[in-house]
């Protein structure tokens, strides 16, 4: 539904087909109010190049660098963010929200 | 994801198809459901719901996550009139890929509707280059027949998910006989949204236009068909 999500698939396969080690991150599931809806795609290279986004900025960074992990060891992993309230309005998860997101490579 | 897989995936997209990536989280062996291969899949009921839903989630009690992609929603809007000089910038706010098609140049110009893509044709010249599907909206504001009539019978054959028309209940009734006598069945001819819009009381040109951008939004996301709720 998202004209951004396109353009993320598009890139992660333009840049694998440069070369590039490159991963696809994806809300797996949702608890709370969370930023970005299940489905929503950040893809990720593995010189840490992003497009997209999971969570709307607050999480992004620790995805980006756990995909880096996921790149080089060419498995997927699921990552969960779980984030106290006060935490998360910090960091920018406004509400509380906990998050799964599913990290892959793409071979 | 494998690359051939993603290549596939991006190759629906570009065609304006629905696909579902279906990923086993344990083991991360994955599959591409689109229209074609999904009566074979196993997890074909909850893919198809998935898809009716447009909605990425969960499945298989858990050990699957389907990725939905659909299309972004179009908007075609058939007369270059006030109500679609109102109803280009707020559907295009909503997120809808809008274009006006009018073949009276004098409507249709770039004046009129500053930065929107407008196509000065017929229908019958322009629809196909267009390419209707189900992810698009059709929306006839012109009250003339020759213009509206050609465009709401090719929105029900390509199945778009709404298709509405402006124009009162007794004008609503004539054009109901036309489209029956033109082969379109009673069924298809059935959700036509007319009068067109939620009923909110709208008068003024900009009020039709969020009553029914607000039609189109509800049948977007709820899948509800033509209602007996109207403005216009």
């Amino acid at each position: 539904m998202d004209v951004t999500d396109s353009d993320v698939l598009a890139a992660a396969e333009r840049w694998r087909r440069e070369g590039r080690g490159v991963a696809i991150a994806t809300v797996l599931e949702t608890w709370g109010s969370a930023p970005r809806p299940v489905g929503s795609r950040l893809v990720i290279d593995a010189e840490g190049n992003f497009l997209g986004s999971v969570s709307g900025g607050c999480v992004e960074g620790a995805v980006v660098s756990e995909a880096a992990e996921v790149i080089a060891a060419g498995r997927p992993r699921t990552l969960e963010f779980g984030v106290a309230d006060e935490t998360a309005w910090k960091v920018g998860l406004s509400c509380g929200g906990k998050i799964a997101v599913y990290v892959e490579p793409v071979d | 994801m494998r690359l051939d897989l993603l290549a596939a995936l991006n190759a629906e997209r570009a065609a304006r198809r629905a696909a579902v990536v279906v990923t086993e989280l344990a083991t991360g062996a994955q599959r591409l459901a689109t229209a074609a291969t999904l009566a074979s899949d196993p997890l074909a009921p909850e893919i198809a719901a998935a898809l009716a839903e447009r909605r990425s989630g969960k499945a298989g009690e858990g050990s699957v996550f389907l990725a939905v992609d659909v299309p972004p929603p179009r908007m075609l809007v058939i007369g270059a009139v006030h109500i679609s000089q109102a109803l280009a910038p707020m559907a295009r706010l909503a997120g809808f890929d809008l274009t006006i098609l009018d073949p009276r140049t004098a409507f249709a110009t770039p004046e009129r509707f500053p930065d929107v893509p407008v196509i000065a044709e017929w229908p019958e010249e322009a629809l196909p280059a267009y390419g209707l599907d189900p992810f698009t909206a059709l929306v006839a504001l012109t009250h003339d027949p020759k213009i509206d009539e050609p465009a709401i019978a090719a929105a029900l054959r390509a199945e778009c998910f709404y298709v509405g028309a402006l124009g009162s209940r007794r004008t609503h009734a004539k054009r109901v006989e036309r489209l029956a006598a033109a082969g379109l069945s009673q069924q298809a001819i059935s959700r036509i949204h007319a009068p067109i819009g939620m009923d909110i009381g709208a008068s003024s040109p900009a009020e039709i236009a969020v009553a029914v951008l607000a039609e189109v939004i509800r049948a977007l996301r709820t899948g509800a068909s033509a209602t007996a709720g109207a403005a216009a």
